[in-house]
């Protein structure tokens, strides 16, 4: 193993550096030894098996790959891996891995949050972290509910809620995370749900792929204190009607028999019509690649809530400049300037004078 | 020409003395050089009149020249106040001196002030038979009812007992910028260049080094480099030919220890501290930080210096700097975050979280006036109870305080390596004093520095029920109580840590009672042992330990003024003793014997009482706190004056003052 005695050569990266052929892994080298303590039933178990799967599949190491949350139900996500793992505190895990990540651009670095983590109590390291496009793959749960605390609204619950602190009905109106995200300038935004473990797995494939900041909005069931918030999108019988699959460089159509699409209308807007009488030729065809967020944005805002038609998938997959790696370019181009810092001459800077004695 | 040339010769200080030649100077008409063995300039203006720049080149020229030196800059929160008001005087104290000193002087002998506001608001501050020069063009009705005066001050006879001198600063500055063919406007900018350069001939410094500066600064900027050498130059010619000064004075280089000095700030020797002590642990270092007053200067030093392989991130808050600074220190950087009070308040919880995860982390806050937004750019020492206290839960962190600016360099140090080796957020109290206050520097040998390196873990310590090699991330050193660092990337190492209560051991989430008993326990006991790492303070006492009858026990950055107050105390023949803390958290293994060694114990804190607080708590010593919050530093005269008090009052012989 490497240890940083000298980090001369790593641009002042930390850590160690494996290297030969990754070792070909199960899910079950994945599980930590640790007593799963969801409620039964909750959507969480779903996602946990969703990247215990995945992770086998995407070629990296155990020990390179981290998990960090805060707190929350969805925050004991790493306990369950059997990876390195931090449970932070309430809404800041997106400020600790961007520490971790930007130092340590060797490592794959998760977040997993709750919609009361990431878009409450740490609503601002959220968007910065997008802003920024630190190398973080963010898996945001969303149950609309505090879980956790035992059943206070959140914000992505619906106006007029009903919880226990707000008897009369919630006077708030919810954040959307994918707009928000989008409004942040993610690079990447997705959106999947924890009754579809193949969708799940193939939108967390993609985010983890994307370099940069990688955000996806999963809904997921909590069957305590929110039981069926998503039921009527992603129920089996009506998920065909009201899931709006986006692929990429396809034209973006739904139902059982794909009758269903999404036109731009030549006012800007966009509708959900039926393609037997638009025709096929103004179905809007989806680019996640489109450097103006405007459509994906609008594609976001197609569902007032999870009771309508609602698009599910990678609404934005765009390049840009990595935070990590941008930060890291600093360094060895100072360090190309200057030469590797001195530290007597970093003390003379200044300007010296000689005491003779 | 002077409103008054009444009185004696400036003499640098009214209790130590200090003109060597001091004859009555009215009666000379021709310029002699008067030697002082010390001299207070304060230089007072506008915020936009660039009075810290004058101020600190003042000292880098004067430092350069050898003399001891240190500065107490003093600025308003507000960028730019209105113009000419009181609100918007920016000050710039510096004590320069022949032999060693220890703060920036208790009182100006010679006061610089660019318009009425920065006389009004400074000159109550110079002592009978001090010296104001004054911009006599800014003395115009308006600024003088800006500034409040009802009558101009220079002709009421207010003044009489200073000696003032009216220099037409702007205009004669306008004057040889025209020549140049700089516009009036930007020419007006130079004039504290003519008072530097007035104030240069005056006290007899060279000239070059500031025109090269002036040249240096301003090479992109052909026109002000131009005007502002104009007006420097032109200053220095007023002082020798204008017969308005009967005489110029000389300080003469101190003789300080042997060896390569250089003028360093509390700030920037603390960031090179940082910088140093990454080097010396061997890690990358990463800084997080949101900017704040008296502290943003730390993050911009660092930011400078990447080919140190350094990181900086201004993050959107400051808890997100914490946060990034405690992820970069789970990946195997030194992690350090910066701040001052407020931002202390909203890092709280995430130092409670590196508490728990038992991970080294520098906190830096450079303490100012508070409660909440308080007094931004003045100096405090009231957060120690803070750094101790201020989180839920016991949870202890060690805490270390530097007494000087140049200081602030081995104090980072230090903190790095408690740190690292006790795998701790450590806090370090500065001040705003220290941080924009400076001193010559002699610079260590960076070869003798200490080795603060720690090794990460690299292999499993523990074996499962099976006899497999398990890794257990809370099983403790048994002479440190270190918990092993284990860095992601470290195949076989894997392991969760977060901030529910661990099992002792195997680092597993654990709610038995028993347990976590036991884990706050070895929390506390880990920091206690600290103290092993520390040496035993040694107390300034000429007499022997307990030889005086009072102790003066300080911290921080009353270190000068407590240094030359007892100083001033054995000048009458009294004895006293001085300990200047840099742990404060634990404290050194022997204060206990040492407070106990004296009588009396008087602590001067720039706060209420919070070092008295917690060694009466800890040594049951009765300790007498002397509090000053005023967001300026004590005087020495005001330490001085409180051990005679307390001398008097307990029946030891004092001479009257």
């Amino acid at each position: 193993m490497t240890v940083l005695a000298d980090h001369k050569s790593t641009n002042g990266s930390a850590g160690p550096a494996q290297t030969g052929a990754i070792p070909v892994t199960t899910r079950k080298d994945w599980t930590s030894d640790q007593e799963v303590r969801w409620c039964p039933g909750c959507g969480d178990y779903s996602i946990l098996a969703a990247v215990q799967m995945l992770l086998p599949e995407l070629g990296v190491r155990r020990e390179d790959t981290v998990f960090i949350s805060g707190i929350g139900c969805a925050a004991r996500f790493p306990y369950y891996m059997s990876t390195y793992g931090m449970h932070s505190i309430h809404g800041r895990a997106a400020a600790i891995a961007t520490g971790l990540a930007v130092t340590r651009p060797d490592l794959d670095v998760w977040v997993v949050s709750g919609d009361g983590d990431a878009l409450s109590i740490g609503g601002n390291h959220l968007i910065h972290a997008l802003r920024r496009n630190v190398d973080l793959t963010i898996l945001l749960f969303n149950n609309q509910i505090y879980g956790l605390t035992k059943g206070q609204y959140s914000p992505t619950s619906e106006q007029g809620k009903v919880t226990k602190s707000t008897p009369f009905g919630s006077l708030e109106s919810p954040f959307n995370p994918v707009s928000l995200a989008l409004g942040a300038e993610a690079t990447f935004v997705a959106r999947t749900h924890d009754m579809d473990r193949k969708h799940m797995m193939e939108t967390f494939r993609r985010a983890h792929e994307h370099k940069g900041a990688s955000l996806v909005e999963v809904y997921q069931n909590c069957n305590v204190f929110n039981d069926g918030a998503f039921e009527r999108v992603t129920g089996r019988d009506v998920r065909a009607d009201k899931l709006i699959p986006l692929r990429h460089g396809e034209p973006i159509r739904f139902g059982a028999e794909g009758e269903h699409c999404v036109v731009l209308e030549p006012d800007g807007r966009l509708r959900v019509a039926e393609v037997a009488e638009v025709g096929e030729d103004a179905i809007l065809v989806h680019d996640e690649s489109r450097e103006d967020p405007g459509l994906a944005f609008q594609l976001s805002r197609l569902a007032r809530g999870p009771f309508e038609p609602t698009p599910i998938g990678v609404f934005r997959c765009v390049e840009r400049s990595e935070y990590g790696e941008a930060m890291a370019a600093q360094v060895e181009a100072a360090e190309e300037r200057k030469g590797h810092g001195d530290l007597g001459e970093l003390l003379r800077s200044g300007g010296t004078w000689e005491v003779p004695g | 020409m002077p409103a008054s040339t009444s009185g004696t010769a400036t003499t640098a200080d009214a209790t130590n003395g200090a003109a060597t030649t001091g004859d009555d100077l009215g009666e000379h008409r021709e310029h002699s050089t008067v030697e002082l063995d010390r001299v207070v300039i304060r230089f007072a203006g506008d915020s936009g009149d660039g009075m810290q720049l004058t101020g600190s080149q003042f000292t880098t020229v004067s430092s350069l020249f050898g003399n001891d030196t240190a500065t107490l800059p003093d600025f308003p929160a507000e960028i730019r106040a209105p113009a000419g008001t009181l609100a918007g005087v920016s000050a710039f104290q510096v004590h320069i001196s022949d032999h060693d000193i220890l703060t920036p002087g208790d009182a100006p002998n010679v006061l610089v002030a660019m318009n009425p506001a920065a006389l009004k608001a400074n000159v109550a501050a110079v002592p009978s038979g001090g010296t104001v020069i004054v911009n006599v063009d800014s003395f115009d009705e308006r600024s003088l009812e800006k500034a409040g005066y009802a009558a101009n001050p220079l002709a009421d006879g207010s003044l009489s007992s200073l000696r003032v001198y009216e220099v037409p600063m702007t205009s004669l500055t306008l004057e040889v910028c025209k020549e140049a063919g700089v516009k009036p406007r930007d020419a007006e900018r130079s004039k504290n260049f003519f008072a530097l350069g007035l104030v240069t001939w005056l006290y007899s410094r060279p000239v070059d080094p500031t025109i090269e500066w002036i040249a240096k600064r301003f090479a992109d900027k052909p026109q002000v480099l131009d005007a502002n050498s104009r007006a420097y130059k032109a200053g220095y010619h007023f002082g020798e030919t204008a017969e308005l000064f009967e005489s110029n004075y000389q300080v003469r280089p101190a003789a300080l220890a042997p060896g390569t000095y250089t003028d360093v700030t509390g700030n920037t020797a603390l960031a090179w501290g940082l910088i140093a002590a990454a080097r010396l642990a061997g890690l990358p270092l990463f800084l997080g930080s949101y900017p704040i007053t008296p502290a943003s200067d730390i993050l911009h030093e660092l930011s400078k210096q990447k080919h140190f392989g350094v990181r900086t991130l201004q993050a959107e808050d400051e808890i997100a700097g914490i946060g990034a600074a405690l992820g970069a220190a789970f990946g195997g950087s030194l992690g350090v975050t910066t701040t001052s009070g407020p931002g202390l308040d909203l890092k709280s919880e995430t130092i409670g979280l590196a508490v728990n995860l038992e991970l080294p982390l520098l906190v830096v806050d450079i303490q100012r006036g508070g409660p909440s937004t308080g007094l931004p750019t003045k100096t405090e020492q009231s957060d120690l109870l803070h750094a101790m206290y201020g989180r839920h839960g016991e949870a202890p962190v060690p805490v270390v305080a530097p007494g000087r600016p140049s200081q602030c360099f081995e104090v980072a140090i230090e903190a790095a390596r408690i740190a690292l080796a006790y795998r701790t957020p450590v806090i370090i109290l500065s001040d705003g004093y220290l941080a924009n206050g400076s001193e010559p520097w002699r610079l260590p040998d960076v070869e003798a520095l200490p080795d603060i390196h720690v090794d990460f873990a690299t292999e499993p310590n523990h074996e499962g029920p099976e006899g497999d090699p398990e890794f257990w991330p809370y099983l403790r050193d048994p002479e440190t109580l270190a918990r092993p660092w284990a860095v992601p990337g470290t195949p076989g190492l894997e392991h969760r840590i977060g901030g529910l209560e661990k099992a002792d051991g195997s680092g597993s989430v654990a709610y038995d009672p028993a347990n976590h008993e036991r884990m706050v326990h070895l929390r506390a006991e880990k920091i206690a042992r600290v103290a092993a790492s520390i040496p035993p303070v040694e107390v300034d006492d000429p007499a022997g330990l307990g030889g005086a009858p009072l102790l003066v026990l300080g911290w921080g950055s009353t270190y000068g003024a407590i240094a030359a107050g007892v100083r001033r105390v054995r000048a009458r023949g009294l004895q006293v003793a001085h300990l200047h803390l840099v742990h404060l958290n634990p404290f050194p293994p022997n204060l206990g014997e040492v407070l106990r060694a004296y009588r009396l114990l008087l602590v001067p804190e720039a706060n209420l009482g919070q070092l008295a607080r917690l060694v009466r708590a800890e040594y049951l010593v009765d300790a007498r706190p002397l509090s000053k919050v005023q967001g300026v530093p004590f005087k020495a005269a005001e330490i001085e004056n409180a051990v005679l008090a307390m001398l008097g009052e307990e029946g030891e012989e004092v001479e009257s003052r």
